[in-house]
């Protein structure tokens, strides 16, 4: 199905704050750049709403149940401010195989609420614009993995990139996540990147029947804890420059996947995934330049992962 | 991977065991499968997109790690929990078989939060209690707030390992019966290639549909987009009946104005739930077990808070979630999912503030019928030979009018494994039925009229129309004038779906096409979901009925079964649904008044 070479999802963002390879300053700055776009306080009600800016009072604990607050929380006041949407410029590199040789920018004004998400704004667009606009998503909040793009040059999941994070005095740039061939407009074929983690062997590899579960103390458990976390979204492998220029190496979300069982005190295969890495396309091709742990929705310290898998490899111990 | 011929653009694939849907249900019952028989699993996503991965809390089983229990106490919670809906044979397999899988799931190496001595921990849940309603008992077993996405990574890592065969990012979007010699048999499933646009037919000697929900038919829900019920649809077309569609979940603890869920989890450690005043008015309504009432009773009673005034926030329209008092740390390592949709959504950190929240959209106890064998069937007794069903697509019914937390990821375990298991035996003695010839013309010929319509109607507009009028008509509180107006609406915009437009011509990743597609099945199953609701002139569980806020068992201790007999496109619903009802099947509970 991989018609296109990666190549087709090369041209980059058209936009001077582009992360480049590795250079995590750069990431930085682009992160830095991200205004909040009013003082508006969040919603809940309707977006963009204000809560009534009180803080809860703190734990009053009598016999170990808090009791009902005696002074009523501070409502917002009296006038209610309705939220205030604006006009957002979403660019969105569309391709569609049938028609396009090549990818092209497209640009759509939206109006939008501070609170709303970039997936809110890719919505908007397809369900009052233009219905031919294809991108994935399903949960909408961060924990399917299946609506990873590059937004103003860095990956993240549509459905957790708030719009009043970003500078909207300027367009903000979507596109397809990069390394993996384009199939359409967002949508990259993903199986190569499944291909990895299937090598890494991801499952438990223990031997013997226990009569009820295996023990495994708190501590032991805590040790893997970070990457089994991941969602598979495949925002880290594609916001690494080794992947890009190498679309053979495994990958920061494979050795994530091989380390969630490597450091499993119950697991007896740690070897045997410590020497598949070990290849030519393993972790050594890790330059560590932390794209990845920026990257990841679920706030996994990737490149740490990375190194834990280097270490075990080198002393040939997991710990 | 089995070949696959093509034939008149149509492609053919044989496989023993045919299964639909690579959530909780589907996994699990391709990792029983899959080891005996040729076995292909057929998923409208990349099978960990599934939404079983957005579920939190726990999943129930008597371990006893932590303190006394047993299935028993887990039972009588159960049905008395379904309001003495559930049946009560299903509901003692799920509490029975719960032990063995959660003992499966840490075996396939599910990271289950441990006790000090390395058991797998427990945590308290709504409606669980210590014999028979005395206290909450911790019995839901968990994985910090994740237990949904370890379940499914753990699942699909288990699939991974079995070799199995999955068709990602295929629709299934027809199911194939023959009558042979009288009886309608199953003969396959009719799925179509996201990526390509092509039409696939997949012949098995048994179908097992674990298709999910279909909490789209709402606008506030937890669901995932692509919950359209599309299996529960596809089976409600064949003339099959649905089981129960009246009763559906609104979760409780919804992100105000959004929907996403935050788990009872919350509450199981503590957390509380409070007016504008501050007051904890659980007591009120549940005072034995407070805030850890069953859903029903907690989202009955926050909406009634709002009608009453005493909502929070400028427009009183909420509740708050108070977890201030449970200490940053239990939140950052028993609680940091629900903690991160808080600071990120609300931009509310529940470590020091109180969390705007209110019923959410979350589950259809409802579905496709089965016995406790997972197998479909065709009215109250009767098997269709080769077909099961598993998950909350499915109704054994083990939830009856209203389900416990937890009990939904012991249920895709538990019917999961049965319908995988049973699929296999059945494969193993079966012959293939033979396919029609034309088996996939029903699904060509449809989507070359979507695809060729002229019609101007939008499938956003009128998706969101339905999704109103649902949320405003048939949600937490229900009368015969607000079920009269949902009624009216959706035939509304049943007959202005006919004039839906497709923009999108294309074959590749055509999305557009597919929402129009999934919106069929939306108002479908909206349609049923009404019809049955105003035929249940009482309250119990899930459906309130203000205008009868009763329960009434002499008339309605009984499942509803509705079929599709007629023009299913006629604009009138009783031309085209006919409802019955079926027993429950008690064996030691006696109905009682449902206190908490």
């Amino acid at each position: 199905m991989a018609t296109h070479e990666s190549e087709k999802n090369e041209p980059g963002t058209p936009r001077e704050a582009r992360v480049e390879a590795g250079d995590p300053q750069a990431q930085a700055a682009e992160a830095g750049d991200a205004t909040t776009t009013d003082g508006q306080a969040v919603s809940a009600s309707e977006p963009g709403t204000a809560i009534g800016g009180e803080v809860a009072a703190g734990p009053e604990t009598t016999g170990g149940e808090p009791v009902a607050d005696p002074a009523p929380p501070a409502e917002a006041a009296e006038e209610i401010e309705e939220p205030k949407s604006f006009t957002v410029t979403v660019n969105v590199r569309r391709y569609d195989p049938e028609v396009d040789d090549e990818p092209k920018w497209v640009d759509y004004d939206v109006e939008m609420y501070p609170t709303e998400r970039i997936l809110d704004a890719l919505h908007r667009i397809k369900w009052e614009q233009d219905s031919t606009l294809a991108f994935r998503r399903s949960c909408a909040h961060g924990v399917c993995g299946s609506d990873a793009m590059r937004i103003n040059g860095r990956n993240r999941l549509a459905c957790k990139a708030l719009i009043k994070d970003f500078d909207i005095s300027k367009p903000i740039y979507v596109e397809a996540i990069k390394g993996l061939p384009l199939e359409k407009d967002l949508i990259v074929d993903m199986e190569p990147f499944f291909d990895s983690f299937r090598e890494i062997q991801p499952f438990l590899q223990a031997t013997g029947k226990p009569e009820k579960e295996r023990h495994q103390t708190i501590a032991q458990r805590e040790r893997f804890d970070d990457t089994t976390k991941c969602i598979l979204c495949a925002a880290c492998t594609t916001s690494c420059p080794v992947f890009w220029t190498d679309g053979q190496y495994f990958g920061p979300a494979a050795i994530v996947n091989a380390h969630r069982f490597i450091f499993d005190s119950r697991d007896e295969a740690s070897q045997v995934r410590l020497d598949i890495l070990n290849d030519k396309e393993g972790v050594w091709r890790c330059r560590t330049t932390f794209n990845c742990t920026d990257a990841c929705p679920r706030g996994i310290e990737v490149t740490k992962a990375i190194a834990e898998v280097k270490a075990a490899m080198t002393s040939g111990r997991v710990s | 991977m089995t070949e696959s011929t093509v034939s008149d653009g149509i492609h053919y694939h044989q496989f023993d065991v045919v299964i639909v849907g690579a959530g909780g249900a589907g996994m699990r019952a391709a990792i029983e499968a899959a080891p005996h028989a040729s076995t292909a699993v057929i998923t409208k996503l990349y099978p960990t997109r599934s939404h079983t991965g957005a579920a939190q809390g726990g999943m129930a089983a008597a371990l006893a790690n932590v303190e006394d229990d047993n299935a028993e106490w887990h039972t009588y919670d159960t049905v008395k929990g379904g309001d003495y809906l559930v049946d009560q044979d299903a509901a003692e397999i799920l509490t029975r078989e719960a032990i063995d899988a959660v003992l499966d799931l840490e075996n396939m190496g599910l990271p289950f939060n441990r006790t000090e001595d390395g058991k797998i921990d427990q945590r308290r849940f709504g409606g669980h209690t210590r014999d028979h309603g005395k206290a909450p008992v911790r019995r839901a077993c968990y994985a910090a707030d994740r237990t949904g996405h370890m379940i499914l990574q753990t699942l699909y890592q288990n699939c991974v390992k079995h070799g199995v065969n999955f068709f990602n990012e295929f629709y299934a979007l027809d199911l194939v019966m023959t009558e042979v010699d009288g009886v309608k048999r199953v003969a396959g499933v009719v799925a179509y290639e996201l990526a390509t646009g092509e039409i696939h037919v997949f012949q098995g000697k048994s179908v097992v549909f674990a298709t999910g929900g279909f909490g789209k038919i709402f606008k506030t829900t937890s669901n995932a987009h692509t919950l359209t019920g599309d299996g529960v649809g596809i089976i409600w077309r064949k003339g099959l009946p649905l089981e129960d569609m009246e009763f559906y979940q609104f979760h409780p603890t919804g992100l105000a104005g959004l929907g996403i869920l935050l788990t009872e989890g919350a509450r199981g450690e503590g957390a509380i739930l409070r007016n504008a005043s501050g007051e904890r008015f659980m007591e009120r309504y549940a005072p034995t077990i407070k805030d850890l009432a069953p859903r029903d009773i907690v989202a009955r009673s926050m909406v009634q808070e709002v009608l009453d005034g005493r909502g929070a926030g400028p427009h009183k329209d909420y509740v708050y979630l108070d977890c201030t008092h449970l200490g940053a740390e239990v939140l950052e390592t028993k609680l940091p999912d629900i903690t991160e949709f808080a600071r990120t959504y609300l931009g509310v950190d529940p470590v020091v503030e109180r969390v705007p929240v209110y019923p959410t959209a979350h589950y259809a106890m409802g579905g496709i019928p089965t016995n406790n064998d997972a197998e479909v069937l065709s009215d109250n007794d009767t098997v269709v030979p080769g077909l099961y069903a598993a998950g909350e697509c499915a109704c054994v019914s083990v939830h009856g009018s209203n389900r416990l937390g937890t009990n939904s990821l012991l249920d895709i375990n538990v019917f999961g494994k049965r319908a995988g298991n049973n699929a296999v035996t059945y494969a193993k003695t079966a012959d293939f039925v033979p396919l029609p010839t034309d088996a996939a013309d029903n699904v060509v010929g449809w989507l070359t009229q979507l695809r060729a319509s002229t019609g101007t109607e939008s499938v956003a507009e009128i998706r969101k129309e339905l999704q109103e009028t649902m949320d405003r008509n048939a949600q937490v509180f229900r009368t015969e004038d607000t079920l009269n107006e949902a009624a009216a609406a959706v035939r509304d915009l049943r007959t202005r779906y006919l004039g839906v437009a497709v923009r999108d011509k294309g074959k590749r990743f055509n999305t557009d096409l597919l929402e129009a597609v999934e919106l069929g099945f939306l108002l479908d199953l909206a349609e049923v979901l009404v019809v049955c609701a105003l035929n249940r002139k009482e309250s119990r569980g899930g459906h309130m009925r203000d205008d009868y806020p009763k329960r009434d068992d002499e008339n309605y201790m009984q499942h509803t079964m509705a079929y599709l007999s007629g023009d299913a496109h006629s604009a009138e619903s009783t031309d085209h649904i006919r409802l019955d009802w079926k027993p429950v099947r008690k064996t030691i509970y006696e109905p009682t008044e449902r206190k908490y």
